[in-house]
C-alpha cells in the first residue's frame, strides 16, 4: 500500500485524495456538460462561462491595474521597489492617492454590479415584469459617485487641516 | 525509505516533476519571452498567503450559504411536480420534500439571502482574484498531471463564480442579454461551481489554516501603512519577488473590500422592505416607487404582459373548481359571500425582493371542501394567462390546507388591481411569488397527489 502510494505520488504528482476530489469534480462537470449539450444554446453558455474568466483576467484586471499605475504616475507615488537612495513615499501624496482611489473603486464597483440598470438594458422585459417604464439610472450613478468623491475630498481636506 | 506522510505533504508538490518528467522539465526550460518580466513585475507588497486566506475565509463562510439557499429555492418550487426549472436535473438536486408554509417568511429569507449575499460578496470575489492573479502567469503552468487537473478545476471555479454572478446580476435587473435560458444556466452553473469549490476547499484548507495562523489579525489591524511589510516568501509564489513600497496597509485592503460590501448591502437590502426603506435600493428595479394606495406594491408580471383582457376578468369571469368528480362554478359575488379570511403575508420573488401585504379572500381549504376534496393531497391552479411558464402551478397538500392560504380577492382593504391579479389570486405562506398564481380561472383539487 505504502509503495503503491509512493508510486502514485511520483507519477501523478499528488496523493490519492487529490485525484479523488478532482475526479468527482470532473464527473459532475461532465454530467452537466452532457445534460446542457442538449440545449440549443449550449455554445452561448460555454462562451459566457469561459468569456467571464477571459474578461476578468485579461481585460478587467489589466484595465484597473493600469489605471492605478497611471494614477500613481500622475500623483507622483513611486511604484518601483526601493532602490539605493530612494526615500519612503511622501505620506501627503499617499493620502491624496488613496482619497482618489477609494471613491473611484466604489464607483467602478457600482457601475459593474448595476450596469444593466444604469444603461437601461432589457426595457421590454422590465416593463413586462414591473408594469413600469425603465428609465436608465446613469444619472443616479453619477450622483452617487459624485457624493462619494465629494465625501472623500472633504475628509482629505479635514485630515490635511489637522496636520 | 518509508513513504512520506500524506498529511504533511503538499497536495500537489510544487517543486518536483511528475511523470513524464522529461516533458515537464522541457516545459519548465522553455520559458516564453516575457515570463520573467511579468513575474518580476508584480509590485503589491500586500499579496501573500495571509491576505488571500482572509478573503478566502470570508468566502468560505458566505459561499456555502449562497449555494444552500439557491438549492432550497429550487426545492421551494416543488420540483416533484415538474414545475421547478430546469426540470430535468437527474440526481443534481436536494431530495424531494414538502416545502413548509411556516415560517411564512421562509422563502423571503432564503431568496433574500441568496440574492443579497450574492451581491454583497462581489467585492470579496474580485479582491480574492486580485490577490492570486500572479498565479495565472506562473511558468511552468504545471509540473505534473495533478497540477494540470487542479488548474483545470480552477478554471471551473473562477469561470463558475463569475458566470453565476454575471447571470444572477443580469436576471435580477431583467436584462437577458446572454440569450440562453437563465434557469438552466444558473442552476447547472451552480453545480459546476460547487464541485470546483469542494475541490478547492479540500485541497487548500490546510494552506488557509496555516496562513491565517502565520500572522496575528489584531496586529495587522494596528499596523499603519508605513510599517506594512511584505509577507515572507511563500511556496505558492503569491508574495512578489520585488515588492514596491506599500500605499495601503493590510488593514486598508480589508477595509476597502468590507466597505465595498457594505455599500452594496446598503443599496440592496431595501428591496426586501416596504415603505421608505425600499427606496434605498436606488439602483435596483425593486427599489423604485411602486405607486401609492392599497395596491401600491411591486408587480411581478403586468396584466398587459400576461395578455389577460378586461372582458375576461369582468362580469363574465367564473372560477371553476374540480375534484372528487364534482365541478363547481362560482362568480366573484359568490366568492365574496363565502367566509372571508384576512392574513398579513409576505410575497417574495426569485429576484430577491419581497413585500408584506394584508390579503383578504376565501381559504383554499374551504374551496377544496366545496369541490368535494376536504383533505386534498395537491391542487392544480390555472390562470387566464395564455403563455408563460407560470400560468399554472401545483400546490402541495400542506400549502392548500394552511389556514392562511387564500384565494385572495382583496388586498389592504381594496379590490386587487388588474396588475395584482384581479379578480382573484392565490397567496400561500412561504410560497415563491410566481406560484401565487394571478388571474385564477380554475383549481383542480386532487385527493391522491
Amino acid at each position: 500500500m505504502a509503495r503503491w502510494l509512493a508510486r502514485l505520488r511520483a507519477a501523478y504528482g499528488a496523493g490519492p485524495r487529490h485525484l479523488l476530489v478532482l475526479l468527482l469534480c470532473f464527473a459532475v462537470t461532465g454530467w452537466v456538460a452532457l445534460r446542457v449539450s442538449g440545449e440549443a444554446t449550449w455554445g452561448r453558455m460555454l462562451l459566457w462561462f469561459v468569456g467571464a474568466v477571459i474578461v476578468h483576467d485579461l481585460v478587467l484586471f489589466p484595465v484597473y491595474a493600469t489605471a492605478d499605475r497611471a494614477l500613481r504616475g500622475v500623483l507622483g507615488v513611486r511604484t518601483r521597489p526601493a532602490g539605493d537612495g530612494d526615500t519612503e513615499p511622501d505620506p501627503r501624496r499617499l493620502a491624496l492617492l488613496n482619497h482618489v482611489r477609494v471613491p473611484a473603486l466604489a464607483s467602478a464597483l457600482l457601475f459593474l454590479v448595476f450596469l444593466p440598470g444604469l444603461l437601461g438594458w432589457g426595457a421590454d422585459t422590465y416593463r413586462a415584469a414591473t408594469a413600469q417604464e425603465r428609465t436608465p439610472f446613469l444619472l443616479r450613478w453619477l450622483a452617487v459617485s459624485g457624493v462619494l468623491f465629494l465625501l472623500s475630498a472633504l475628509l482629505w481636506l479635514l485630515r490635511r487641516a489637522r496636520r | 525509505m518509508p513513504a512520506p506522510d500524506p498529511s504533511t505533504q503538499d497536495p500537489a508538490d510544487t517543486g518536483r516533476y511528475g511523470a513524464p518528467r522529461r516533458l515537464w522539465r522541457a516545459l519548465d526550460r522553455h520559458r516564453p519571452p516575457g515570463t520573467d518580466t511579468v513575474t518580476r513585475g508584480w509590485r503589491s507588497p500586500l499579496r501573500g498567503p495571509w491576505l488571500t486566506s482572509v478573503y478566502g475565509l470570508a468566502l468560505l463562510v458566505t459561499l456555502p450559504l449562497v449555494v444552500v439557499t439557491g438549492l432550497l429555492d429550487y426545492a421551494a418550487y416543488a420540483p416533484r411536480f415538474g414545475q421547478a426549472f430546469p426540470t430535468d436535473v437527474g440526481w443534481l438536486r436536494l431530495p424531494y420534500f414538502d416545502w413548509p408554509t411556516r415560517p411564512a417568511w421562509l422563502f423571503r429569507l432564503t431568496q433574500g439571502l441568496h440574492v443579497g449575499l450574492g451581491i454583497v460578496i462581489v467585492p470579496v470575489v474580485l479582491a480574492k482574484l486580485w490577490s492570486v492573479i500572479p498565479k495565472l502567469f506562473d511558468w511552468p503552468p504545471a509540473r505534473s498531471v495533478a497540477q494540470v487537473l487542479e488548474r483545470l478545476s480552477l478554471l471551473l471555479l473562477v469561470g463558475g463564480i463569475l458566470f453565476q454572478i454575471a447571470t444572477g446580476l443580469l436576471n435580477i435587473q431583467y436584462a437577458y442579454v446572454f440569450g440562453f435560458d437563465f434557469y438552466t444556466a444558473h442552476y447547472f452553473g451552480a453545480w459546476v461551481f460547487t464541485a470546483a469549490l469542494v475541490v478547492h476547499v479540500v485541497l487548500k484548507l490546510p494552506r488557509l489554516v496555516t496562513a491565517l495562523r502565520s500572522r496575528s489579525p489584531g496586529a495587522e489591524l494596528r499596523t499603519p501603512v508605513a510599517a506594512t511589510r511584505p509577507e515572507p516568501p511563500d511556496p505558492d509564489g503569491l508574495v512578489p519577488a520585488r515588492p514596491g513600497p506599500p500605499t495601503v496597509g493590510r488593514r486598508g485592503a480589508l477595509a476597502l473590500v468590507g466597505g465595498g460590501s457594505l455599500l452594496l448591502a446598503a443599496l440592496t437590502v431595501g428591496q426586501s422592505f416596504d415603505g421608505p426603506l425600499r427606496r434605498t435600493a436606488w439602483l435596483l428595479p425593486r427599489g423604485q416607487d411602486p405607486g401609492g394606495g392599497p395596491n401600491g406594491f411591486p408587480v411581478n408580471r403586468s396584466v398587459a404582459a400576461a395578455g389577460v383582457r378586461p372582458e375576461e376578468t369582468g362580469a363574465a369571469w367564473r372560477l371553476t373548481l374540480r375534484g372528487g368528480g364534482t365541478t363547481a362554478t362560482l362568480d366573484r359575488a359568490a366568492l365574496l359571500a363565502m367566509p372571508q379570511h384576512t392574513a398579513r403575508l409576505p410575497i417574495a420573488c426569485v429576484e430577491g425582493w419581497s413585500t408584506v401585504q394584508t390579503w383578504t379572500g376565501v381559504r383554499l381549504r374551504d374551496l377544496a371542501a366545496l369541490a368535494g376534496v376536504p383533505e386534498p393531497a395537491s391542487a392544480h391552479v390555472r390562470s387566464l394567462e395564455r403563455t408563460g411558464l407560470f400560468r399554472q402551478a401545483t400546490l402541495q397538500g400542506n400549502q392548500v390546507r394552511d389556514p392562511d392560504s387564500l384565494l385572495a380577492l382583496r388586498v389592504n382593504g381594496a379590490d386587487l388591481s388588474a396588475d395584482h391579479g384581479f379578480p382573484a389570486r392565490v397567496i400561500v405562506p412561504a410560497l415563491p411569488g410566481v406560484h401565487c398564481t394571478k388571474w385564477v380561472s380554475g383549481i383542480d383539487f386532487r385527493a391522491d397527489g
